[in-house]
């Protein structure tokens, strides 16, 4: 089991910019219906990319410096962090097969 | 993927017009599976409130009705997947779907695939997306707080968008190229009574400029020709939909804007290929329409295979 675990922004240079694998960011809300349906499809490809790559989600109304540090103005929005750095951006819900191309990419 | 088992019918589309079908076709006892590439629910989703679909006197969210239609249709025995449909071919008297998820076999074919939000092709939207420009207010309108705003379009939706985002935004500017909404009388008659709301007629954008973010639209008063800028930190478009009916070009036949051309009983020209909602040629767009032409279409694919039984 591995599923997106929820970080704040407290724990977001720990759990994301210190973490020895890639990391994929979901900023969502309670009241985004298309974070909503996003969520199951993450879960299904943290499940397929365990050990590879790390997902985690982080609430934006509950922890709203990190969005603003990375400028999020639209959500869903994934970020992909490789090495602290931020290498992917991808805004609204996006079929399982676009975000696994993503991934991939990301992998190399 | 393993060779697909022959379903009675495969369904194309998750929204109020499939999961009407796929409740009809599951209570029928026929096998039935539906694909949805993106949100179950469909548009109706998306939509924060949802007060013209009849038996639910407080109005519902349309998230909530959408999970409601897919419990409901999946009781009855509905399954569904997660997959995109990228054609359709026709094998004897067998239909196949193909799809991201492999080939799927059916004996007939339900198109309820609905319509993606039309852009407005304009520079500097493309590159704006996520940084200003959105096509969804209910999920980013708190990203906007006291800041001015703008949203494009004159339909219920446009409207919609416009007094979700009166309630954060300082100001709303609504932009429209006609000199009159097309939006139903009582969200024209809220929007004209919100005082955050502003009205800006028979203009259209020309592009959306800023250097990192949205800074400001240019706009052209499509009457007078004349040009002028409104400074805004983010722009909602909501100018309507197209038909997603790429794929089936050269399979079924499809009027001037792509919707598929059915006759009062959903059928299309090929033989148990049913079309129903927002795809089809002449549908009032409606989540209760659409509903009502994924009931009549599944009544349709009934009787197609009962006769070719």
């Amino acid at each position: 089991m591995s599923k997106p675990t929820a970080i704040n922004d407290v724990e977001f240079e720990q759990k994301v910019l210190k973490a020895g694998s890639p990391v994929v960011v979901d900023f969502w809300a309670t009241w985004c219906q298309p974070c909503k349906m996003l969520a199951p499809v993450l879960d299904d490809l943290a499940e397929k990319y365990s050990g590879k790559i790390h997902f985690v989600k982080i609430d934006v109304d509950q922890n709203p410096k990190t969005p603003a540090k990375y400028n999020i103005m639209s959500i869903p929005t994934l970020l992909v962090f490789k090495n602290g750095q931020p290498v992917s951006h991808i805004v609204g819900f996006r079929p399982k097969e676009e975000l696994r191309r993503n991934f991939d990419a990301v992998l190399g | 993927m393993t060779q697909s088992p022959v379903y009675d019918v495969v369904i194309i589309g998750g929204g109020p017009a499939g999961l009407t079908a796929g409740l009809y076709a599951s209570r029928g006892r026929f096998s039935t599976l539906l694909i949805e590439r993106g949100l179950f629910g469909g548009q109706i989703a998306t939509t924060e409130h949802v007060e013209n679909y009849p038996g639910f006197p407080n109005g519902i969210s349309g998230m909530e009705l959408g999970q409601f239609m897919m419990e409901q249709a999946e009781k009855f025995g509905l399954k569904t997947i997660s997959a995109e449909a990228s054609g359709i071919e026709l094998q004897g008297g067998l239909k196949i779907v193909k799809t991201s998820e492999g080939d799927l076999v059916a004996r007939t074919v339900i198109v309820a695939g609905g319509s993606q939000r039309q852009k407005m092709a304009v520079p500097g939207e493309e590159e704006f997306t996520g940084k200003g420009v959105s096509y969804c207010a209910t999920c980013d309108a708190a990203f906007f707080q006291d800041q001015a705003v703008a949203v494009v379009g004159g339909g219920d939706s446009a409207i919609s968008e416009a007094l979700h985002l009166a309630k954060f935004a300082s100001k709303v500017t609504l932009i429209h190229r006609r000199d009159e909404l097309r939006a139903t009388g009582i969200l024209q008659e809220r929007a004209f009574a919100e005082p955050r709301i502003q009205l800006l007629w028979d203009t259209t954008v020309e592009s959306v400029e800023g250097k990192k973010f949205v800074e400001k639209l240019r706009v052209n008063n499509v009457k007078t020709g004349t040009k002028s800028a409104i400074e805004v930190s983010g722009v909602f478009v909501s100018i309507g939909f197209r038909p997603d009916t790429d794929y089936l070009r050269g399979i079924l036949p499809l009027d001037s804007a792509g919707h598929i051309i059915t006759n009062e009983r959903m059928e299309t020209d090929i033989p148990g290929i049913m079309a129903a909602g927002d795809i089809r040629h002449n549908s009032a767009k409606q989540a209760i329409t659409a509903a009502g032409d994924g009931a009549t279409a599944a009544l349709s694919v009934e009787r197609f295979l009962t006769e070719s039984r």
